[in-house]
């Protein structure tokens, strides 16, 4: 079963983050790294990505005149994604381990886990 | 003098793969090693085949090849310990081919799928190792097709291959008892890989390799090394039974279109004749099994003109045998659809009943759409619509949440 | 460039919607076509569907190690539903995809115009971010 684990953040969160000593910054991407390698070598892992600067996020509202409606201003309190794991395991409790560790090596922020829906019937 | 690469090369390729591993795995008393060595000489074919044409003796290419990648590894694994004194004349390159050719056994196969369905290791492990060793696909073909990274895939096969080593299985048949008891998982696996392939034959975007198609093959191979089992013929008739159907599964916005509603003209009729066949056969020989059983109710299905053709009193019979030899959550369900047709929906839901309080299933999106197929013939069609909803909501496949949706939608615009 | 074109949905329990057949239908053919059109002109590097959020979890580690997963999500929380990952050669061009999926069609063929967020990905874990 693949589950998306997530990691969000607000944008005055992701200023803190920022403001961290470059040591820890270092050293929070390389436990990061390690648990990315350990889940590849359990061969549980599909996929992982950064997402770039809340501040860059947009939202795109339809089209008008043929032209996207696009603004940039989102509350305070929004909580934007930051970055994502996708791994394939037997069963939801592994899901929620993999997380549980996510987060401790992230100052223990919560990790929101969700079951990926398939492009694939299940058999009948 | 080389043969050009065509169509059908492919296929013969991957035939020779458990062959060559077999033979190599033997020779140097090293499954492992062997499996990787002859993983990189169909790579190294695959690569140079298609432009150098096919050698005259393919199999010999590949043995040799592989062999060379086993003779070099086990010199640096030497060089490394600093040993390079203590060369052996079984490290010699050169390994002469009638010795090895003359060493083969026709069971090799067999042993191998014995091996790579191996009870210690999970469903998961075993497919991607079985795809591998005995299906002589590529990592990244079996990547591709359960949409991992490569490199998670061939560490699954690693620690697969790790784990055989540690249960301290040798390269040899398992005696006719222990055949008896490990042949349901060789059988499992199997079917879990046509499952796999049949369940995202769902036309997409996406090129996936065809394990339908692959499960099918390896299944026929292995029913040739036990041409009298009657459970791999129930296997091979359940697969093509079900194969059959496959290019009346999908509409042309790719929706899901239930048994009743499918275009029959669609069916493969060569497949159905050949499944019925070997069912007969199977069905003569032994004490009906599992996947005999499944493959009989398919074959019901599929003997059918229309779906108003079908003999659902044969279906129910064969649920009812089923119940008992293979219980499960599922084959309830199944037989409550069956029951209903047979006598009238509000049966059908009488017996779902008794699965709202298993925990296996009560949660189960499959419930839920059964049970609002079931209120939907009873005209109950708010009740339907509420639990196709329900179903909706459950499922984790997205073409069944489209179908849900769209049935719990037709009803609320009646 | 890489983006992700995220889909949200507002509430946990968020239902099935109950919009007539044939408008659920043109909308997944909408969907469907939209994917397909993305692919061919070799825009599309992944389109995903997440299971709906009733059965989300938070997780956090516990002082045993040991995940705990009875984190409360807030009132207001918006879920990601489902998100496209796109390979192209500006913003503008990302901004283009984002609305034409925005405007989905939906109940009575109108446009759902549905938020979409826009953001970058990064190519390798950024120097300065996870």
């Amino acid at each position: 079963m693949k589950y998306i684990l997530l990691m969000s953040g607000t944008k005055a969160g992701v200023e803190g983050y920022h403001a961290w000593p470059k040591q820890d910054i270092e050293a929070h991407m390389a436990v990061l790294h390690r648990i990315n390698q350990d889940l590849t070598d359990s061969g549980e892992f599909v996929a992982t990505q950064g997402l770039a600067e809340p501040k860059e996020a947009k939202v795109v509202r339809g089209e008008k005149n043929g032209l996207p409606v696009t603004d940039g201003i989102f509350p305070e309190s929004k909580e934007f994604l930051l970055g994502y794991w996708i791994v394939e395991v037997p069963n939801a409790e592994r899901a929620y381990a993999i997380a549980g560790r996510i987060s401790a090596a992230s100052v223990n922020m919560p990790i929101e886990v969700r079951q990926f829906a398939t492009h694939e019937a299940k058999s009948r | 003098m080389t043969k050009k690469w065509d169509a059908t090369s492919e296929h013969l390729l991957r035939e020779l793969a458990p062959q060559v591993l077999g033979a190599v795995a033997r020779r140097f008393r090293d499954f492992s090693s062997a499996e990787d060595a002859v993983q990189e000489a169909m790579i190294a074919a695959f690569t140079q085949w298609p432009q150098e044409g096919i050698p005259e003796n393919p199999r010999g290419w590949l043995i040799q090849v592989a062999c060379r990648r086993m003779t070099d590894r086990m010199r640096s694994e030497i060089a490394r310990r600093e040993r390079e004194t203590a060369v052996s004349a079984e490290t010699e390159n050169f390994v002469p081919l009638p010795e090895i050719e003359a060493d083969m056994d026709p069971d090799d196969t067999l042993i191998l799928l014995f091996m790579c369905c191996h009870p210690a290791l999970t469903p998961s492990s075993a497919i991607a190792l079985t795809l591998r060793a005995v299906g002589g696909l590529t990592t990244a073909e079996i990547a591709n097709a359960f949409l991992v990274p490569e490199a998670t895939m061939a560490q699954r096969i690693s620690r697969a291959k790790q784990t055989i080593k540690a249960s301290g299985t040798p390269f040899r048949l398992p005696s006719p008892h222990e055949r008896t008891e490990r042949l349901p998982a060789v059988l499992h696996v199997l079917y879990l890989i046509f499952s796999e392939g049949y369940t995202s034959s769902i036309g997409s975007h996406l090129q996936r390799f065809d394990l339908a198609r692959e499960a099918i093959r390896l299944t026929r191979n292995t029913k040739s090394l036990l041409p009298n089992n009657a459970e791999v013929a129930g296997l091979l008739a359940l697969m093509l039974l079900t194969d059959a159907r496959r290019a009346a599964r999908t509409g042309p916005a790719e929706e899901l279109i239930p048994l009743d509603k499918q275009d029959r003209t669609l069916w493969d009729r060569v497949e159905i004749s050949e499944g019925i066949e070997l069912l007969t056969a199977a069905l003569s020989k032994a004490a009906v099994g599992l996947y005999q059983l499944q493959a009989a109710i398919a074959a019901v299905h599929d003997e059918a003109e229309r779906a108003e053709d079908t003999d659902w009193p044969q279906i129910l019979a064969l649920y009812e045998l089923l119940k008992q030899v293979s219980p499960s959550p599922m084959v309830t369900l199944n037989h409550a659809i069956a029951a209903a047709m047979v006598h009238g929906p509000a049966k059908g839901l009488a017996l779902l009943r008794a699965l709202d309080t298993d925990p296996r299933l009560a949660d189960h999106y499959r419930l839920a759409a059964v049970r609002a197929h079931l209120l939907e013939k009873t005209g109950d069609y708010e009740a339907a619509i509420k639990h196709y909803q329900v179903a909706a909501a459950r499922t984790t496949s997205i073409p069944e949440r489209n179908y849900l949706m769209t049935q719990a939608a037709r009803l609320a615009g009646n | 460039m890489k983006y992700i074109l995220m889909m949200n949905t507002m509430k946990a329990g968020h239902g099935v919607p109950s919009w007539p057949k044939k408008d659920l239908q043109a909308h997944i053919a909408f969907m469907m076509g939209f994917n397909k059109e993305l692919h061919e002109r070799g825009e599309l590097v992944s389109a995903e569907g997440l299971s709906f959020p009733d059965q989300a979890k938070l997780v956090h580690a516990g002082k045993d190690g040991r995940p705990v997963t009875d984190g409360v999500f807030p009132e207001s929380k918006e879920f990601l539903a489902g998100f496209w990952i796109i390979d192209v050669d500006n913003p503008q061009r990302a901004y283009e995809i984002a609305a034409k999926a925005s405007a989905a069609p939906g109940p009575g063929g109108v446009p759902l115009n549905m938020p979409i967020e826009v953001r970058q990905v990064m190519s390798g874990p950024p120097p300065d971010m996870l």
